[in-house]
């Protein structure tokens, strides 16, 4: 049963790292590809209906994650504590930038929150990168399940360990860069005229900068903290080449690059679940310690009883989905 | 001030407290958005669709800032309470998991059409999406109230050795008595800031002598529901509420009264200051006997003092516990003074003439978010100085490796955007209500 939600709040990270992952790279590309104020409202147009369920995705995992590997919840939020409140607060920054920016016509109101939108956009993937970092790479837990780590680490591959550190850093550029070429697939499908051309136009770099920063991520990884070459690690990596395939030959058809996009950054979101599985937080130095789907499980008839109504809330929330991509189809002009 | 619990309470009291000043908007107002609406389409009448149209304005903005507001809450229980999440997260996970799969979605998914999409969908669709904020606001509360109603009044529980909170029965958790009279009071004063809010812009708009016929409808209809929800606020709602802290926790009901010997025909204090120190209340100026009968209907009902409860389980700020009581107390005997008097001048057809009330009914508007406030204080503070009442302290809640400078740090920094989000939405309203229900103020 563990097992069972270890893949049930794997898939809830998972789709939000595909919805939510497309807001941010958008975000992050819109002060490039959009330069007029009209371009701009054409970018957060592209968005605009979609971006704060994608990110009730991530409030759902989190709490799915507290009924489910309550341990993990505790000691990873305790132990990143900064990082995560200063995700938190981009997520914050980000939020009202969108939903407030186009209230005032002043250029100066609307040029303070582009910048912030800019900056929670491009802060929110690199932290959450950092923090799928330190999971990945181990953290040091002690017997009562606890850790503590310094802001920043060494920055040399054996020095101390910091919660930005060398290896965390890579994992976030990584998330961010994929992310932002997963945004402009999105404006390609979802705009059209001049900001269209400029995501279209920035995409080879984007891809080749990924592809780099996975290469070393995914080697980098492999000297920190070799996965557990299991299933889920080769299904990951099957649907990452595969979604990577179809994005790279099917740039032309908008719709099949996204859905190869969405594939890819889900094949990797299953790579890090299936290296881990069934660690839910490595320890470092000492392995025994670490919190796995089994020891940080929480029981009773609470989450006995949950499927009941997990299947259900999942399925109406895809229902949802389905409903608002249906009344904003087309392309945002 | 070095000790990390007292940063990590302040920063969810003052997190907590910022971000509940938008949903209790969000939500009565929905409920006055789906009335509104509701006559729009029965009657064909355009001046409910143009109120609705105002107050839909008002609500996107007010809902985006509680969204956002809203982002820290569940975090924080990661980050400052790790040790209340890994002993509890197993019960306190379940509401919050719901909240995000029933509440969050429904909302999000239908915010943006009930906002910008009333052309596209027509009035029927949008009328829905009227009535899915409603319901989608309304569930949100549900699930939070059950959360906080484990907290104050744990139910169909066991521990095992290490302390870890398990649930023996899901019905028992959701069906938590304490949770039903608890979420009634709450939503009544939801409902009672949203129609002192619609009142008072009706009143502005009047005594400025513009918008008279939507001025008209906001005063008919936040008065008139106004005096509905301040009354339900009190009786039943609040009654239910009190009597059940008075049996279940008798500490926090002896501190919101300041009252220290115990005895039956127990006075209700309306004045007085206490004095924690001298086990006394300073100047008291109170009514025999009306403590006993609201607390338990019982004139010579024994209500007990704190000097019977031992002093580690009195909670931990008495005074401010006594005041955040009798604030909302007070306060809610106005409101059902001022709506009454309001509704009564208005069947009459005074109201207009009587400028001096549609001042006071303007100025009104901030009460009610003080009232809730002040009633949201009383209930956790009572709830001191228990996490999960009588079961888990406070003080073993809170994470074990967060320091006192980091949290300080924090709070800091969500002082700071709280500062630049309040005035940017004050910025926003007061825009809307200047430009009034002609049009759109967006986009100029």
């Amino acid at each position: 049963m563990p097992e069972l939600w270890f893949w049930l709040v794997g898939l809830m990270f998972t789709a939000w790292a595909v919805l939510d992952g497309f807001d941010f790279g958008v975000g992050i590309l819109h002060r490039v590809v959009a330069r007029t104020d009209e371009e701009r409202r054409q970018v957060i147009g592209a968005i605009g209906p979609v971006w704060d369920g994608n990110e009730v995705w991530l409030v759902a995992a989190g709490g799915s994650t507290l009924l489910a590997f309550p341990k993990l919840l505790a000691a990873g939020f305790s132990g990143l504590y900064l990082p995560v409140i200063f995700a938190v607060w981009a997520l914050m920054l980000r939020g009202a930038s969108i939903e407030l920016r186009s209230h005032l016509g002043s250029p100066l109101w609307r040029a303070f929150f582009d910048n912030a939108f800019f900056l929670g956009s491009l802060l929110v993937p690199l932290l959450m990168g950092v923090a799928l970092g330190n999971v990945l790479r181990g953290v040091p837990l002690t017997a009562a399940g606890y850790f503590e780590l310094p802001l920043f680490g060494s920055w040399t591959p054996d020095g101390e360990l910091g919660a930005l550190d060398w290896y965390t850093l890579l994992c976030g550029l990584f998330v961010t860069m994929a992310l932002t070429a997963h945004g402009s697939t999105w404006l390609a499908l979802k705009t059209d005229g001049v900001v269209q051309a400029k995501a279209v136009a920035l995409q080879p770099k984007l891809f080749i900068a990924t592809g780099v920063l996975w290469a070393l991520g995914g080697a980098a990884t492999f000297i920190v903290a070799p996965p557990s070459l299991g299933v889920g690690f080769w299904v990951g990596i099957a649907l990452s080449v595969g979604g990577a395939a179809v994005v790279l030959t099917r740039r032309r058809h908008e719709l099949q690059a996204f859905l190869g996009s969405c594939v890819f950054v889900a094949g990797q979101l299953v790579t890090a679940l299936g290296g881990m599985f069934p660690v839910v937080l490595r320890a470092r130095p000492t392995p025994e310690l670490s919190l796995t789907a089994t020891n940080a499980a929480s029981r009773g008839a609470g989450i006995d009883g949950a499927l009941i109504w997990w299947v259900p809330g999942v399925l109406l929330a895809a229902g949802y989905l389905w409903w608002v991509l249906r009344h904003f189809r087309g392309r945002v002009a | 001030m070095g000790d990390p619990l007292f940063w990590h309470r302040l920063q969810f009291a003052f997190t907590i407290i910022y971000h509940y000043l938008f949903p209790q908007l969000t939500m009565g107002l929905a409920l006055l958005i789906v009335v509104m609406k509701w006559r729009a389409l029965k009657t064909g009448d355009d001046t409910w669709a143009k109120a609705a149209r105002f107050w839909v304005r008002i609500f996107g903005l007010n809902f985006a800032v509680g969204v956002v507001t809203g982002i820290p809450m569940e975090f924080q229980f990661g980050t400052n309470w790790a040790r209340f999440s890994q002993l509890t997260g197993g019960i306190i996970g379940q509401t919050l998991a719901l909240e995000g799969l029933f509440a969050f979605f429904l909302e999000s998914s239908f915010l943006a059409m009930l906002v910008w999409g009333e052309k596209k969908l027509g009035p029927r669709k949008h009328f829905a999406a009227a009535v899915a904020l409603l319901v989608g606001s309304w569930l949100s509360g549900v699930f939070i109230i059950i959360t906080n109603a484990f907290m104050q009044h744990p139910v169909g529980y066991t521990r095992d050795a290490d302390g870890v909170f398990s649930l023996t029965s899901v019905s028992e958790y959701l069906f938590n008595p304490w949770a039903f009279a608890q979420y009634a009071h709450n939503q009544m004063a939801s409902l009672v800031t949203a129609s002192f809010v619609v009142t008072a812009v009706g009143a502005f708009w009047f005594l400025r002598g513009t918008y008279l016929e939507q001025a008209r409808l906001n005063l008919k209809v936040g008065t008139t529901a106004g005096f509905i929800a301040s009354a339900l606020v009190a009786f039943p709602t609040g009654d239910m509420q009190a009597k059940l802290v008075a049996k279940h926790q008798p500490a926090a009901l002896a501190a919101m009264e300041g009252r220290f010997e115990s005895g039956p025909r127990a006075t209700i204090h309306l004045i007085g200051q206490p004095n924690v120190a001298e086990r006394k209340l300073d100047n008291p100026i109170g009514v025999p006997a009306v403590l006993s009968i609201l607390a338990f209907g019982d004139i010579g009902a024994n209500v007990t003092g704190l000097n019977d409860i031992p002093q580690s389980e009195w909670p931990t700020n008495i005074e401010l516990l006594y005041y955040s009581f009798h604030v909302m107390v007070g306060l809610g005997t106005l409101f059902i003074g001022l709506m009454a008097i309001a509704v009564l001048f208005r069947w009459k057809g005074w109201l207009e003439q009587q400028r001096w009330l549609l001042w006071a009914l303007m100025l009104a508007a901030p009460f009610p978010y003080i009232a809730n406030t002040a009633g949201w204080m009383t209930a956790e503070l009572g709830r001191q100085p228990w996490l999960v009442y009588g079961v888990l302290r406070t003080a073993e809640g809170a994470s074990p490796t967060v320091h006192a400078g980091s949290a300080a740090f924090t709070l800091i920094g969500f002082t700071g955007l709280y500062a630049v989000l309040g005035f940017v939405y004050l910025v926003l309203v007061g825009r809307e209500l200047l430009h009034g229900p002609e049009g759109e103020a967006h986009h100029a």
